[in-house]
């Protein structure tokens, strides 16, 4: 009798822990000077569920953000709701401003299909078209009309699977279904066609969740090679991943931003407890 | 120590106990899932057997080999290209002729009706057409297998099969068709008519063409109208329309629209199409229409279902690339479902081709002679045709009503398959 009761009381003990105050406000340094996108107030519902509490930080331009946090903690919400694919949500509604080079995303007159040629987006599982691996890449622009010639978008294609590192593995099938490919490439296809209209910002949730470790290696040196010319925001449930691949790291906590650092600060010297819990593993 | 504790050894001896009680109920369900498949698969082969037994003899038919000369006088045509002379002609003297040269013994009126009664009444006009074809004839004779007549050709296939059924026939009839059989004059041939003409009173003129025409025109108007309609209700509905009460409320509805006997139809669509917008009745505009609002909630339901199906993954990355909604409709969601679509399609045509409820409604039971030409003549169709000709009293629509059985069947098993093959054929594999 005795046994059990002193294991729910640790229990609760953690529990009371990971409480947050409503007051909470987020540690750390959030804002950075020239932002490539700016969150000020963002707040998240489903139905009457509040998913995202009172979220405000920037995203400076060629960073590598990682948004880390137990599950359910609303930072895939958050992310979705930066190319506004939450919209496919009916349910979903988002107060605050979210903007992109000072422009509000939620502004009435702005298109969410320009929206999402400005911002991609690479996703969990990955989903690439059930048509060739060059038709994939070659999607975006012949929607956006980038490529007026063939020639121009034989380019597009194989410098994006350049990019994506994919190209010398798939040059000889380009017409093969984008299917065929394993996990991992067909996760770099999808980078290759997220990048093939040349987007400002791409965002990935978890993009190598459902990979192996070397598939993963792989998306992780591609992440660092993208930096240079794109803003990256990257969801991820890997604390070594967000250490190796990003420059500043999002702590998120049911609902709340809790910590922004610079990731070699977060992972060495959190400022707040709940992340120094999280990333030393106490729960998770 | 007031319950045995749970031991691995005790577990074990329940799960071993338990065993055979799982293993039976299985072994149990496997024998009920051979024997419901064991009594369908017997239901099919009787119900095959039947048909084709009864429906096979009707594509041979009994003709008479008679020397006809066509003589000017006796017909009355001496010009073929004056219209007036052919349909004051009698045709039929020619074969009537050849009967009392080939029988010339026979003698008085009564007599020799039964005599011409061997031959079709239809025979002098297909001597006509022969003879159309070939005006060089006028003036000659020569040898031609001549249609006989329906009850003949019933008793001369029984008779044959070694039970003759002479009930219809008088004892000189049945002399004569000896004796033509002795010289070998009268023979089964393929039975041509059954596919060339239009239904007719006389069993042996009867032909499926007529039906199997309006058919055509029905179902193919029911497919233009139905398939697009109803693929874009579907698209509407599944990805663009708000998910609220008034969609919920539409969706109720286009299940129960799917469960309405296809006889309501039938009235909705003689108080409408009929009496309100005054389209013609019995023509295969009307029974398209009818049949379009009978196929449409099939063709609506599956392809919601097929649509549901294409993996919400899809319709993520696509709308992710800045593809707009009808982007993602047309280049991702419509080619993976379309399969399914066009399964459902041919599964609502295979439903309304052997629809006549709806259509006795709206006046395509009509006695139609002629091969409907479009989708304004007067037509009926192949299950309308059947039971048509199984309500006839002459025996010899017996037989041709299961011919009719076995065309509608083959139709109906062609479009199943097809829709199977198209279905593996189109299908994507992930």
């Amino acid at each position: 009798m005795n046994a059990i009761n002193s294991v729910t009381g640790a229990k609760a003990d953690v529990k009371q822990n990971l409480e947050v105050a409503d007051n909470q406000v987020t540690v750390g340094s959030c804002f950075t000077e020239a932002p490539k996108m700016t969150m000020r107030n963002v707040n998240v519902f489903y139905d009457d569920k509040q998913a995202i509490h009172d979220v405000s930080v920037d995203i400076a331009k060629h960073e590598v953000i990682a948004m880390i946090g137990p599950s359910g903690c609303g930072k895939s919400t958050f992310l979705r709701s930066l190319n506004r694919m939450n919209d496919t949500v009916e349910s979903c509604r988002v107060e605050g401003e979210i903007c992109m080079d000072g422009e509000n995303l939620y502004a009435p007159k702005l298109d969410v299909v320009e929206l999402r040629a400005r911002v991609g987006m690479v996703f969990q599982k990955p989903n690439p078209f059930p048509k060739s691996i060059y038709d994939n890449v070659a999607y975006g622009p012949k929607i956006h009309g980038l490529a007026d010639t063939r020639v121009d978008l034989d380019e597009i294609v194989e410098n994006s699977l350049r990019k994506a590192s994919l190209w010398e593995e798939v040059k000889e099938r380009l017409h093969q279904s984008g299917t065929g490919l394993s996990g991992g490439q067909q996760q770099r296809l999808c980078i290759a066609r997220a990048i093939a209209v040349s987007p400002e910002v791409i965002l990935m949730d978890e993009p190598c969740s459902a990979l192996d470790p070397i598939a993963t290696a792989k998306i992780e040196e591609l992440i660092e090679e993208l930096s240079q010319n794109f803003t990256i925001a990257i969801v991820t449930h890997s604390m070594q991943q967000a250490a190796r691949v990003s420059h500043r790291t999002a702590y998120f906590h049911l609902g709340r931003l809790i910590e922004v650092n610079p990731t070699e600060q977060v992972f060495t010297m959190p400022e707040h407890e709940l992340t120094e819990a999280y990333i030393t593993g106490r729960f998770g | 120590m007031t319950k045995p504790v749970s031991t691995p050894v005790n577990n074990l001896e329940k799960i071993r106990k338990s065993l055979g009680r799982r293993n039976r109920s299985e072994r149990l369900f496997r024998w009920y899932g051979r024997l419901a498949i064991f009594i369908g698969l017997a239901a099919v082969t009787v119900l095959f057997t039947d048909i084709v037994s009864k429906g096979h003899g009707a594509f041979r038919i009994a003709y008479l080999q008679l020397d006809v000369e066509y003589n000017q006088d006796l017909i009355g045509v001496d010009n073929l290209s004056d219209p007036k002379q052919l349909i004051l002609a009698n045709w039929q003297a020619v074969p009537k002729q050849a009967l009392r040269e080939q029988f010339p013994d026979v003698s008085g009126r009564s007599d020799k009706r039964k005599l011409y009664g061997l031959v079709s009444n239809g025979a002098g006009f297909d001597l006509k057409d022969r003879l159309l074809a070939n005006p060089l004839l006028l003036g000659t004779q020569e040898k031609v297998w001549i249609l006989a007549d329906d009850d003949i050709d019933t008793y001369y296939k029984s008779w044959l099969d070694g039970e003759p059924y002479a009930a219809r026939l008088s004892d000189k009839q049945v002399k004569w068709i000896g004796e033509l059989h002795d010289q070998g004059k009268i023979r089964l041939q393929f039975n041509s008519n059954l596919f060339t003409r239009g239904d007719s009173r006389e069993p042996e003129q009867a032909g499926i063409r007529g039906a199997v025409m309006g058919s055509l025109f029905t179902l193919l108007l029911t497919l233009m109208l139905s398939f697009p309609i109803g693929v874009a209700a579907a698209i509407y509905l599944e990805e663009f329309a708000p998910k609220n009460r008034w969609t919920d409320f539409i969706e109720v509805n286009i299940n129960n629209l799917a469960a309405v006997p296809s006889i309501i139809f039938g009235l909705l669509g003689l108080a409408i199409f009929i009496n309100f917008f005054h389209v013609p009745r019995s023509v295969p505009i009307v029974g398209g229409l009818v049949l379009t609002l009978m196929t449409l909630p099939t063709i609506i339901i599956t392809s919601r279902a097929s649509i549901k199906s294409v993996p919400p993954s899809i319709r993520e990355a696509a709308l992710g690339m800045g593809a707009s909604k009808y982007q993602m409709v047309l280049h991702h969601v419509l080619p993976l479902a379309l399969p399914g679509m066009l399964t459902g399609a041919i599964i609502g045509m295979a439903q309304a081709l052997g629809e006549s409820a709806p259509l006795l409604m709206i006046g395509m039971i009509a006695f139609i002679v002629d091969i409907p030409g479009g989708f304004s003549d007067p037509a009926t169709v192949l299950p309308v045709q059947i039971f048509l000709w199984a309500d006839s009293p002459e025996r010899a629509f017996i037989e041709k009503t299961s011919a009719a059985i076995m065309v509608l069947l083959s139709f109906l098993i062609v479009m199943n398959t097809s829709a199977v093959w198209l279905r593996k054929r189109l299908e994507r594999r992930w």
